[in-house]
Order: C-alpha cells, then sequence, then structure tokens
C-alpha cells in the first residue's frame, strides 16, 4: 500500500520587541537567570498586566503579511497549567479570539507550487526555563523568558512532504524578517515549530490519528524528524497497530522520537477569559495605517530585481531569499556599486566565505560601503579582478577597508605601459620556442606566455594591456 | 451536568487541592447545585447581548514599548522558599 504523510504545522515565533509583553522588563536573549524579572512576570498578588502596544502592532503586521483577517475585537484567555515554567500557574494567550485568522501563504518546491493555508495566529507569552540537577534532583527555574512576546501560526494540516514544510519555514522566516518583527533566530529559539503529523492510505480523505512533535531546532531536524515519523507510524499501520495520539520529543543525537507524555494525563487547560485585561477594539483606521506601512515582501523585491537592475532570477531568488542579504545589496547599490556587479560578488566570493567560517550573512563583519569600495578599485582599473578577489578573501573576516590594505600590499595595477612594454620584450626573448610555436600557428601558446608576463608583473597588471601587448609584440 | 465523585477528584487534582473525603462529598453537592443555576441562567435569551469580556467598560490600556529595569535577582529570590542565590529551586519537574 502507498501512503500519504499529512502534516501541520504550530510555529512559535518571539517578537523583537524592547519589552515584554505585560510589564517592561527587557526581552534581551541570555543575561544572567532571573535578572529580567519584576513582580508582574512572576505573578505576584496585586499585579495587574498592561500589554504592549508594539506586541499587537507586530502580531497584526505578521497577519497582515500572511493574508489573515485581522480579529478587530480581541481578547486574551487564560490557560491554566502548574508547571513551574510560569511561576503565575497559568499563560496568557488567545484562545476564542486568535488576533488573526484564515490567512493563507504561497511556497514553491521543485515538486510545484502550493497553498499553505493559515488557520491562525495568536498572542501569547513565553514560559522561563527549567534546567534538572541530577545531582540534587531539583529543577532550576531561570524566568527571564517569562512574558516575552510570542506569536503561534498555526497551519491546515496542507503539507504533503518535508520539503513543503521546510519551503513554508524559510518563507515564514523571511517573511517576518522583512516585516522586522522578529529576528527568526532558530540556536536562540526565537523561531520553534512543533510538527503534527500523521499518514493515511494514498487517496483516502480521512486523516489518521496524528502525532505532535516538538523539540526541533533547525530545519535539519525539522526534515530528519519528519521522515522518521511517517515511517515509523507507517510500520505501525503495517504490522496491523495503532498510532496512539500523543506529543513526541524529537532527539538529535539518537535520530528518534520518544514519547512525551501518556493519555492518562492528558491535559485540561480550563481556558476561561483573561479578567486582568481589558478587551483590545482595532479601528480600520488602525489597520489602514499598519497595511501603509508593510514593506516590499521577498516575492515582489525578486520580481523588482530582475525588472530594475536586470539580475538572473535565480540570483534574485538568493538575494531577496533573506533579509541580511537585500539589506547588503541595497545599501551596495545606493552607494553608486552597479547591481550585476555586486549580486556577483555576494553570491560567489562572499557566499563561499560565509560558507567556509561557518556564519550566517547577518553575522558577516563585512560591509556594503567596502565592498562598493572594492567594485570601485576595479572600474577605476586601480587593481585587476584577479588581485580584488584576493583583497575580498583578505579583508572579508574583520572589514578591513580595502583602500588601506591594497595600499599597504602595494596591490595597486601597474599602469607604467612601458614597463609591461619591456617585461614582453624580456619573456618572448627567454622563449623562442614558445615564439616559434605561435608563429606555426599555435594559438594555446598565447595562454603561457601572457601568464609569464603577469607572473614577473606579480600579477599587478591588467590582463587586458598585457594581452593586447604580448599579440602585437607577437605579430609587429 | 452531573457531578460525580471521580469529577470531583479530577477537577481538585487539576487545581492541585488535596480535599478530606467529607469535603469532597460536600464539594460533590455545592458543585451540583452551582452549575444547576447555570442551569437556570441559560433560560435567559441573551441572543442579542454582546459577551462581557471585562468588568470595566474600558478597551485599549496599553503601554509603550520602553524598558523599565528589572527588579534585583537577590529581591526577587527572596519570595523564593528554596534558591541557590541565581535561580529558584523546585522539586523535580522536567518531563
Amino acid at each position: 500500500m502507498t501512503w500519504e504523510t499529512v502534516i501541520g504545522l504550530e510555529t512559535h515565533v518571539e517578537l523583537a520587541t524592547r519589552t515584554k509583553i505585560f510589564c517592561a522588563c527587557t526581552t534581551a536573549f541570555g543575561g544572567e537567570p532571573n535578572t529580567h524579572c519584576c513582580p508582574v512576570c512572576m505573578g505576584m498578588p496585586g499585579t495587574l498586566p498592561v500589554v504592549n502596544r508594539k506586541v499587537v502592532e507586530y502580531a497584526c503586521r505578521a497577519g497582515l503579511a500572511l493574508n489573515c483577517t485581522i480579529t478587530r475585537r480581541n481578547r486574551f484567555d487564560r490557560k491554566n497549567y502548574f508547571y513551574p515554567d510560569l511561576p503565575k500557574a497559568y499563560q496568557i494567550s488567545q484562545l476564542y479570539l486568535p488576533i488573526a485568522r484564515d490567512g493563507h501563504v504561497e511556497i514553491e518546491t521543485e515538486g510545484g507550487k502550493d497553498t499553505i493555508r493559515i488557520h491562525e495566529l495568536h498572542m501569547e507569552e513565553d514560559a522561563g526555563k527549567l534546567v534538572h540537577d541530577p545531582w540534587t534532583d531539583q529543577t532550576r527555574c531561570d524566568y527571564n523568558r517569562c512574558g516575552v512576546p510570542l506569536i503561534e501560526i498555526v497551519t491546515e494540516p496542507d503539507f504533503r512532504t518535508a520539503e513543503q514544510v521546510i519551503a513554508y519555514l524559510e518563507q515564514l522566516k523571511s517573511t517576518l524578517e522583512y516585516l522586522g518583527v522578529s529576528d527568526c533566530k532558530m540556536q536562540e529559539g526565537s523561531l520553534r515549530c512543533d510538527v503534527n503529523l500523521s499518514v493515511r492510505p494514498a487517496g483516502s480523505r480521512e486523516l489518521g490519528t496524528r502525532t505532535e512533535m516538538k523539540n526541533l531546532n533547525s530545519f535539519k531536524a525539522i526534515t530528519r524528524a519528519i521522515q522518521y515519523e511517517a515511517r515509523r507510524q507507517i510500520e505501525l499501520l503495517e504490522e496491523g497497530k495503532r498510532v496512539v495520539q500523543e506529543t513526541r520529543r524529537w532527539d538529535d543525537n539518537k535520530d528518534a522520537t520518544f514519547s512525551m507524555r501518556s493519555k492518562e494525563d492528558a491535559q485540561d487547560y480550563r481556558y476561561f477569559p483573561e479578567p486582568d485585561l481589558p478587551p483590545l477594539e482595532l479601528s480600520e483606521a488602525y489597520l489602514e495605517e499598519l497595511r501603509a506601512k508593510q514593506p516590499e515582501m521577498a516575492g515582489a523585491r525578486k520580481e523588482r530585481y530582475q525588472r530594475e537592475y536586470g539580475l538572473p532570477e535565480y540570483d534574485a531568488g538568493l538575494i531577496t531569499g533573506q533579509k541580511a542579504l537585500v539589506d547588503f545589496f541595497e545599501a551596495a547599490v545606493d552607494l553608486g556599486a552597479p547591481a550585476r556587479e555586486v549580486s556577483n560578488w555576494m553570491l560567489g566570493e562572499m557566499m563561499r566565505r560565509l560558507k567556509e567560517e561557518g556564519l550566517e550573512p547577518r553575522q558577516m563583519k563585512l560591509t556594503a560601503d567596502n565592498l562598493a569600495s572594492l567594485i570601485q578599485m576595479v572600474e577605476e582599473g586601480v587593481i585587476n579582478r584577479n588581485t580584488a578577489a584576493k583583497v575580498f578573501r583578505a579583508v572579508f573576516p574583520d572589514n578591513a577597508d580595502v583602500r588601506d590594505y591594497v595600499h599597504k600590499h602595494g596591490l595597486e595595477q601597474v599602469q607604467d605601459m612601458s614597463l609591461v612594454k619591456r617585461t614582453v620584450e624580456e619573456v618572448l626573448a627567454e622563449h623562442p620556442d614558445a615564439v616559434a610555436d605561435f608563429r606555426q600557428g599555435s594559438q594555446k601558446i598565447l595562454g603561457f606566455l601572457i601568464g609569464q608576463t603577469m607572473a614577473r608583473l606579480k600579477g599587478k597588471a591588467d590582463p587586458r594591456a598585457v594581452s593586447q601587448e604580448v599579440r602585437q609584440q607577437l605579430e609587429g | 451536568m452531573k457531578i460525580t465523585a471521580e469529577l470531583v477528584e479530577h477537577v481538585s487534582q487539576l487545581s492541585r487541592l488535596r480535599l478530606p473525603q467529607e469535603e469532597k462529598e460536600r464539594m460533590t453537592g455545592e458543585l451540583e447545585g452551582i452549575l444547576a443555576y447555570m442551569e437556570v441562567l441559560n433560560t435567559l435569551d441573551t441572543r442579542e447581548v454582546e459577551p462581557l469580556s471585562h468588568i470595566f467598560p474600558i478597551k485599549n490600556v496599553w503601554r509603550e514599548d520602553e524598558v523599565i529595569p528589572s527588579q534585583t535577582r537577590q529581591e526577587l529570590l527572596k519570595n523564593a522558599p528554596t534558591g541557590n542565590g541565581e535561580t529558584f529551586l523546585v522539586p523535580k519537574a522536567v518531563e
């Protein structure tokens, strides 16, 4: 029998606000344990939460970008549970009236184009970090993350493959980065993903029993977990067993999922409307203002790059896929560097160096003005392309000024044509055999003679000028 | 809705309340009474009434996104029955 995998995603995204959702504590990542807390986020009696205006704005903007309908009358709900990651013993979330609903995202994979429907997007607060100490058998609680604003984006079960899931997440990440509502750093947990997965016989319209996988911290882990879990469920069904609806934890080291809690203590959160927060009413004028502020997204920008700058579709897609690359590209172009040159440098040398150093574009020190200077030096004939590539690799790690670097290392192109002429004369005199070969019609030998001349000039001459000179002397 | 002894047991567990047997029996009756009264309320036609989400007629109470220094850790941990100077300590709770 052939099986079909059905996947839905719940993605938690940390919003890039300065303060927490209901109090004025900082949201800065890291920090000594329990130094970003106050009576409000610690749930002390007598305190009252007050909503951060930016959180509502960011959630709305994300909802609009995902083509959702924004809920005009919003309210928060209280999700009750006893687990020491939240000292209040409840999480403030939105169950009944999520801020955005019924959206969709277009994705593209090798399998073609697909539409992924967004079920809802709601606001909630993050929980603290628990670390178990096996020596004392106690749990240590760090509440710095408590109350950090999150949006949870829930899709319909519209995915069939891991490739589609990754394409959606990349698209989501790019959209949120363009909006500037989240930095989406998976390693720091600002984008986390739970995968709901079930399998069914191909062609069936009914959904099978699903499991929910947590602890997926990278695209690689998501892909592997999906493949593992689909196989596990198919094997169970083929052996005539049942899939149990449960939460499973992905273990990156063991490359497998493990059951987290049994059905016996199924969760009962006893949600009720949050009495400490008055409702939020979003006016049409407010939403109109937000719509007007929405930036140009990846798809539109990609088309514009092709149209306006003449970039090939593939190159435009690579650059617009990451906001950090877009910012770099546009900064360099704004400084007057030709767009095609900037794009070629970025997708060639820059990507190569990033890969070698294991860096993300946003971690890079190299600045757009420095690359623009380098491109300008090539155009002015101060250095040739080969030298420029060497200079690029050298200045990349610390963003050393390219002009200083070229000057300090004496890399300026030889401008003195009489020196070029003299050097070619010397080379020809030393290689009479090669000269004879050329005269007998071997064009190949030309390259050898140009190479010899370039080497003698330490690679600093303009290769075109050298080539011309060699030809002239041979033919003359 | 029928309130059974099992349901009271379940709800007290969810609320982390340890009730003695006689209180459980009393609760069974009291909860049943409360829910029976809800049935009375449910007979009222509220189709034209907007659901109440807050007892005061206020809305859009918000705060600008500006950081105020947090409590000092020393002050914060004073509220903890057990701590180690950096974190709160609780009985093993990791799933």
